[in-house]
């Protein structure tokens, strides 16, 4: 950990299921046999995915299976269009939508790899889009002492584990309907992975849906459900510890009847 | 002698603040009228009008460490159209100062304003510069500065050059320091040209002494139809010279950009490194705030004004 930031929160308590009680299984997203190529090749295909509002989805698969592609065409981001199928949101189709539009229905999504600003302060990024808690109160939630960080630059001279933390506040004061985080636990030391479930979970209190999407198992057990993406395809969905146990397998079986091992 | 009222107009007009100017050292000048100065204790100026411009002269004792900055304030307004000055600048040794260069041209027709400049830090002494201009909004405006600067043993100057509202016109800066041993230069320039503006910056760091070290930083965005020159010279002379030559750019619409860092070697023990970059608004930034909600206009204004803050 970088001797300036300081551990957050405490642990987050064992799952318990209370959450899965309180949701809604109205569809928030529905995406019905999307299809993405890039350069000729195949990154989505026929995908469907169902998020329920107000849960915590998580999606694994292993490295290129589409997983990022897919938050990708989700928020609208140029080159990831999808070429068929349709994503609709919160009943209403926004495959024709800019992402400043779609982010404006409420949809947003924390960068793998976040981009850096020159001459951007953390506060004034955090702010960008705020409508939730107060700027001081998302950096302090993400572990970070706002009297030492709201004015220092998003720049390079950020780790990349608080970089990564300062993109969570920034979800977290946006107060989005749908939270898209692309592997938020990267980059991240283990000592703090507890309490970055905790901000997920802060998330879905404030009324956030979670598409989780992450390598790691013990984050996504924190998931209502979940699903597993290989070859750009959901190849298994449901309860998550039945999607980890699979997943855990290392192998998968393709709609085509080939296996793909993981 | 005290005639600072066109100041106001000339500040509002740039969207700038006043400066203090009763209680602090400073030299205004509209045109080739000397209109205000005041010296202080360590802090000399001297200045007058000759035919061909103004000359002033600012020196600054040794040992005097004065915590207000010096307020420089030169305008072209009204019907003036020409302004050439002759600075010199000299620390003492152990002398240290911050310089507020207010550079204001808010008059309408095309004009002309000329610096030329020696600085002189000796031993140990410190010089912040700070220079903003605002050409107004004709783009008819030719700015042509010019300074040698020379740094003594353990001497730091630390400019920062900033043009960032309202049209350039024509400007040409043309900088050369010489950095003597344990001496520190770091030059910053940021100027953001629209319409048919035209810009050319050159800053050339000899670093001369051993452990002097310099910093080339530019910061330049463009657009419409206006086209943009940056040379950043560094050469590393002596043993534990260390130099660094920083160019970022941004170019939209129809403008154009060339971004030269060159660097040179002549000590064995010195070492120089470069950086440059030039396109458009890298796209992961501009998805990264319309993620936020922002709209694509107003996403790559704040990237831009953010790269030039």
């Amino acid at each position: 950990m970088n001797e300036t930031e300081t551990p957050i929160r405490s642990p987050a308590a064992p799952r318990t299921n209370q959450p899965k009680q309180s949701l809604r299984s109205e569809s928030l997203l529905r995406l019905s046999g999307v299809c993405l190529a890039r350069q000729g090749r195949a990154i989505l295909a026929d995908l469907d995915l169902d998020l329920h509002e107000g849960e915590i989805h998580a999606l694994v698969g292993a490295n290129g299976s589409g997983k990022s592609s897919l938050a990708y065409a989700i928020m609208g981001c140029e080159g990831y269009r999808p070429d068929a199928g349709e994503i609709v949101f919160d009943g209403r189709r926004i495959d024709a939508l800019q992402m400043h539009e779609r982010a404006r229905m409420g949809i947003t999504l924390a960068w793998q790899e976040p981009a850096r600003f020159e001459g951007l302060s953390i506060g004034d990024y955090v702010r960008i889009g705020a409508r939730g808690e107060g700027v001081e109160d998302c950096l302090r939630r993400v572990g970070l002492d706002p009297a030492r960080y709201a004015s220092r630059a998003t720049d390079k001279t950020l780790s990349g584990g608080e970089r990564k933390r300062v993109e969570l506040a920034a979800v977290l004061a946006m107060k989005p309907r749908l939270a898209i985080l692309d592997e938020p636990t990267a980059g991240i030391d283990l000592l703090s992975l507890d309490a970055l479930i905790e901000v997920i979970e802060a998330l879905r209190s404030a009324g956030s849906t979670v598409l989780l999407i992450t390598h790691q198992a013990e984050v996504a057990s924190h998931a209502d459900r979940a699903s597993q993406l290989c070859g750009g395809r959901i190849v298994f969905r449901g309860d998550t510890a039945q999607v980890l146990a699979h997943y855990r397998l290392r192998a998968c079986q393709r709609c085509d009847g080939t296996i793909c091992h993981v | 002698m005290s005639d600072t009222g066109p100041l106001v107009d000339l500040f509002s007009a740039a969207g700038f603040q006043p400066p203090p100017l009763a209680e602090a050292a400073h030299l205004v000048a509209y045109g080739h009228t000397l209109a205000s100065l005041k010296s202080l204790p360590g802090i000399r100026i001297e200045a007058a009008a000759t035919p061909d411009g103004l000359v002033a002269e600012i020196l600054v004792d040794a040992g005097v460490r004065a915590a207000p900055p010096l307020h420089l304030c030169l305008g072209l307004h009204r019907g003036l159209a020409l302004q050439n000055v002759r600075l010199t600048i000299t620390l003492q040794p152990d002398a240290e100062i911050t310089v507020l260069s207010h550079c204001l041209f808010s008059t309408p027709q095309a004009a002309r304003h000329a610096m030329d400049a020696d600085i002189h830090l000796m031993e140990g002494a410190i010089l912040h510069h700070q220079e903003a201009h605002h050409h107004g909004p004709s783009g008819s405006i030719e700015v042509l500065p010019r300074a040698r600067v020379m740094l003594d043993k353990g001497a730091r100057y630390l400019s920062d050059f900033s043009l960032v509202q309202g049209r350039v016109g024509w400007l040409d800066i043309d900088y050369t320091v010489a950095v003597g041993e344990d001496a520190l230069a770091e030059l910053v320039s940021r100027v953001y040209g629209w319409g048919s503006d035209r810009i050319r910056i050159v800053e050339r760091l000899s670093l001369d002494g051993a452990g002097a070290r310099g910093l080339v930083k530019s910061r330049v965005a463009v657009r419409d139809d206006a086209q943009a020159e940056v040379r950043g010279v560094m050469a590393g002379n002596a043993a534990g010279a260390r130099g660094h030559v920083d160019c970022m750019e941004i170019v939209r619409d129809r403008a154009t950009v060339s971004a030269v860092p060159e660097v040179r070697v002549r000590h064995p023990l010195a070492k120089v490194t470069h950086e440059a970059a030039i396109g458009s608004v890298d796209s992961h930034q501009l998805e990264t705030l319309m993620a936020r909600g922002l709209a694509p206009d107003a996403a790559v204004d704040l990237i831009v004004r953010g790269m030039l803050a």
